[in-house]
C-alpha cells in the first residue's frame, strides 16, 4: 500500500484534465428533541404534530441550544481530528423558502464549532491498486433541518408542481454540516469518504446515517482543471441519494465540464440536479452569492464556550473508530474485505462478543460476513432486532466444530434462532427441530449399507477407479437423512463398505 | 451612504418583493437614511473595541435533551392561509425561477 498516489487524470480531446471534488455532507442527529426547542424528533409521525412556537419562529419565541446536540457535534469533530473552537456562535442565514417558517436558518458562519480535521481513506483505484488518501475537513458546524415539502401536481420534481404542502415536523431537527477540503481527485475517493463518514457517525451513535431516509445527505462540488493549474469554476451537485449516485454523478459532471471547456465554452457557477434515472446533471439554479444570505449573529442565542476540560471529557468518550476496528480485525487474521464488511455492516459488536465467548475470529468472521449478513438483510433486521448475540454465533461455530451440525444444518439453525428472535439458543433450536447431524455410527451404517446395496453399478464404477462417483452415493445418504448425515463420517463408512 | 436603485431592486428581490420604479425611487432615500443612522456606531467603534454580538456576558445557555409538549395540530395550522392533507399549502416553490 502506497501512502500517496497521484489520481488518474481524465483524458480529453485536447489533453489531460484533473478532477477536483469537495463534499458537503449533512448529518441529522438522533437526539430526542430538536436543536432549539423541546419538540420530539420522531420520524414518520402525523404531519405537523411535533411543532411549537420556537421551531416555527413565532414572534417572541426564544430558541435554546440542545446540550446533547452540541456534545454530539463536538464528538464527531474530534473523531474527524478537528480542533474544537474555544468560542463559537450562531448566525442567521436569511432566505425565503416555505420549508423554513422563520425565513432564516440558524447556522454557524464565521466560527464553526469544529475546524481543520481530516479523514484517511483506503481506496481501491480503477486499476485495482490499494492506496491511502487523506481528505482534509475544512469545518463542521451546527445548524437545523428544514420542513418537508410535498409537491402536488407532479411527483418529486419541483417543475410543474402547482402547490407545495409543508410539514414542519423535521424543521429544527439538529443538523451537522461537514465540509471537506477540495482534496478529492477521483469518484472512488468521494465514495470512500462518504462511506467512512457514515461508518464513523454510526459508530459514535450520533445518527443512523441512512441515505435513503435522508438522515445523511451529500452534495458534491465538482470542477476540472489542467493538472497543476488554479482551481476551475465549480458546480454544486444535489440530489445524490446513494453512494452509487455520488460516484456516477461526479463521473458524469467531470465529463460534461471537460466537454464544455474543450468546445471553448465556460463553466457557470451553479447548482445542478442529478437525475438518477437519466444519469445526467441539469441546471437547478444559479448559486446565490454568500452576501445574499445576509448572515448576521443571532441575537436570541449566546456563544458556546468550549473548555479544555469539556473537550478532553468528550475525547475520552470516543469509542474505537472504524479504521482502528478494521486494523484490529485484520491483525486477528481476517481479510481486509471481511474486516470492512463487518465494520460497515454493524456486525462488530456481534463479532467481538462471539470471539469473547471463545470462538475463533476467522470462523466467526466467515459466519458474520456470509450467512449472518445474508439472513439478516433478507429479513431486513439488525442483529439486535433479530435478538442475535455473539454467544449464539459462538455456539453455532462450536456445534459445527464438534460435528453436531454440518454447515448446511447450521444455516437452518441460524434461521431458527432469528425466527425465535434469539429466545431459543442454537443447540435447543437444533434439538427441537431435529436438525442435529446423524453421526451415530449404527444408524448411519444401516443407511450406508442400504445405499450401497441399491446401487451396484455405481459401486462397481468406484471400484473400477471412478472415484468421483462416490458423490452420488453421498448424495443419496444425505437425501435419506434429510441432509443431517455427517458428511465426513458418511464418506468414511461408504468407502469402508465399497472396499469390503 | 446612498443606495442605488439597482441595489434597492436586488434587496427587494431577496425579500421576494416586487417594486415599481416609483416605489424604488421612494424607498432608496429611506433605506439610505436608515443605513446612515446605523453607521453612527462606526464613530465610536475603534480598533481596540472588539466586535460584540450580544449585550450580555452570557455563554453556554443550554437545555437538556428532554422532550416537551408541542402545540396541537389545530393550533399549528390555525394561522395557515390554506391547509391540505394536514399541511400548510403554499404556492408552488419558486426557487427554480433564477
Ligand atoms: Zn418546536
Amino acid at each position: 500500500m502506497s501512502a500517496t498516489s497521484t489520481a488518474a487524470l481524465l483524458e480529453g480531446e485536447t489533453g489531460a484534465w484533473e478532477l477536483v471534488v469537495g463534499l458537503e455532507v449533512h448529518v441529522e442527529l438522533q437526539t430526542a428533541t430538536k436543536m432549539w426547542c423541546g419538540c420530539s424528533t420522531d420520524f414518520g409521525g402525523p404531519a405537523n404534530t411535533n411543532v411549537c412556537p420556537v421551531c416555527t419562529g413565532q414572534p417572541g419565541a426564544l430558541p435554546v441550544a440542545n446540550e446533547q446536540a452540541v456534545a454530539d457535534a463536538a464528538l464527531l469533530g474530534l473523531a474527524l481530528g478537528c480542533d474544537i473552537a474555544e468560542v463559537c456562535r450562531f448566525h442567521r442565514k436569511n432566505y425565503f423558502y416555505p420549508d423554513l417558517a422563520k425565513n432564516y436558518q440558524i447556522s454557524q458562519y464565521d466560527v464553526p464549532l469544529c475546524h481543520d480535521g481530516r479523514l484517511d481513506l483506503d481506496v481501491t483505484t480503477d486499476e485495482g491498486e490499494q492506496v491511502t488518501r487523506r481528505v482534509g475537513i475544512e469545518r463542521l458546524h451546527m445548524e437545523e433541518d428544514t420542513g418537508k415539502s410535498l409537491h402536488v401536481g407532479e411527483s418529486g420534481r419541483l417543475h410543474g408542481a402547482e402547490k407545495s404542502l409543508i410539514d414542519y415536523n423535521r424543521c429544527g431537527i439538529p443538523l451537522l454540516e461537514i465540509v471537506s477540503d477540495p482534496d478529492i481527485r477521483d469518484p472512488e475517493t468521494a465514495q470512500a469518504y462518504l462511506r467512512e463518514l457514515q461508518a464513523i457517525v454510526r459508530t459514535l451513535g450520533v445518527s443512523d446515517a441512512r441515505m435513503e431516509e435522508g438522515s445523511i445527505r451529500c452534495d458534491a462540488n465538482v470542477s476540472v482543471r489542467r493538472p497543476g493549474e488554479e482551481l476551475g469554476t465549480r458546480c454544486e451537485i444535489k440530489n445524490l441519494n446513494s453512494v452509487r449516485s455520488l460516484g456516477r454523478a461526479v463521473r458524469y459532471e467531470a465529463r460534461r465540464q471537460i466537454d464544455v471547456l474543450e468546445a471553448g465554452g465556460e463553466i457557470v457557477m451553479e447548482t445542478r440536479h442529478w437525475d438518477e434515472g437519466r444519469g445526467v446533471t441539469e441546471t437547478l439554479r444559479r448559486k446565490e452569492s454568500v452576501t445574499d444570505y445576509r448572515y448576521f449573529p443571532d441575537p436570541d442565542l449566546v456563544e458556546i464556550h468550549s473548555s479544555r476540560a469539556w473537550v478532553e471529557q468528550l475525547r475520552a468518550r470516543l469509542p474505537e473508530l472504524p479504521a482502528a476496528s478494521r486494523a484490529r480485525l485484520q491483525q486477528a487474521g481476517l481479510s481486509a474485505e471481511q474486516a470492512a464488511t463487518i465494520v460497515a455492516g454493524g456486525l462488530l459488536a456481534l463479532h467481538d462478543e462471539a470471539v469473547a465467548a471463545g470462538a475463533e475470529p476467522v470462523a466467526v468472521a466467515n459466519w458474520c460476513t456470509g450467512e449472518v449478513t445474508g439472513q439478516l438483510s433478507s429479513a431486513a433486521l439488525t442483529p439486535a432486532e433479530a435478538g442475535l448475540t455473539g454467544a449464539h454465533v459462538a455456539e453455532l461455530v462450536a456445534l459445527i466444530d464438534d460435528g453436531t451440525l454440518s454447515t448446511k444444518l447450521a444455516k437452518d439453525v441460524l434461521a431458527g434462532v432469528i425466527e425465535e428472535r434469539g429466545a431459543v439458543p442454537p443447540a435447543e433450536v437444533a434439538e427441537q427441530r431435529g436438525l442435529q447431524q446423524v453421526s451415530d455410527e449404527g444408524e448411519l451404517q444401516g443407511i450406508v449399507d442400504e445405499v450401497v446395496a441399491a446401487n451396484p453399478e455405481t459401486v462397481e464404477a468406484i471400484r473400477g477407479g471412478n472415484d468421483k462417483a462416490i458423490g452420488a452415493l453421498v448424495g443419496q445418504v444425505m437425501k435419506a437423512t434429510r441432509g443431517q448425515a455427517d458428511p465426513k463420517k458418511t464418506n468414511e463408512l461408504l468407502r469402508a463398505a465399497i472396499e469390503a | 451612504m446612498s443606495l442605488s436603485p439597482d441595489e434597492v431592486r436586488h434587496v427587494a428581490g431577496l425579500a421576494r418583493l416586487a417594486l415599481t420604479d416609483e416605489e424604488v425611487a421612494e424607498l432608496a432615500p429611506q433605506l439610505s437614511s436608515i443605513l446612515d443612522y446605523a453607521e453612527q456606531v462606526g464613530e465610536v467603534a475603534a480598533e481596540d473595541v472588539p466586535a460584540s454580538t450580544h449585550p450580555f456576558p452570557l455563554a453556554n445557555v443550554l437545555r437538556p435533551d428532554e422532550p416537551r409538549p408541542s402545540l396541537s395540530r389545530e393550533d399549528v395550522l390555525a394561522g395557515a392561509p390554506e391547509v391540505e392533507q394536514d399541511r400548510f399549502a403554499v404556492p408552488r416553490i419558486v426557487a427554480e425561477e433564477g
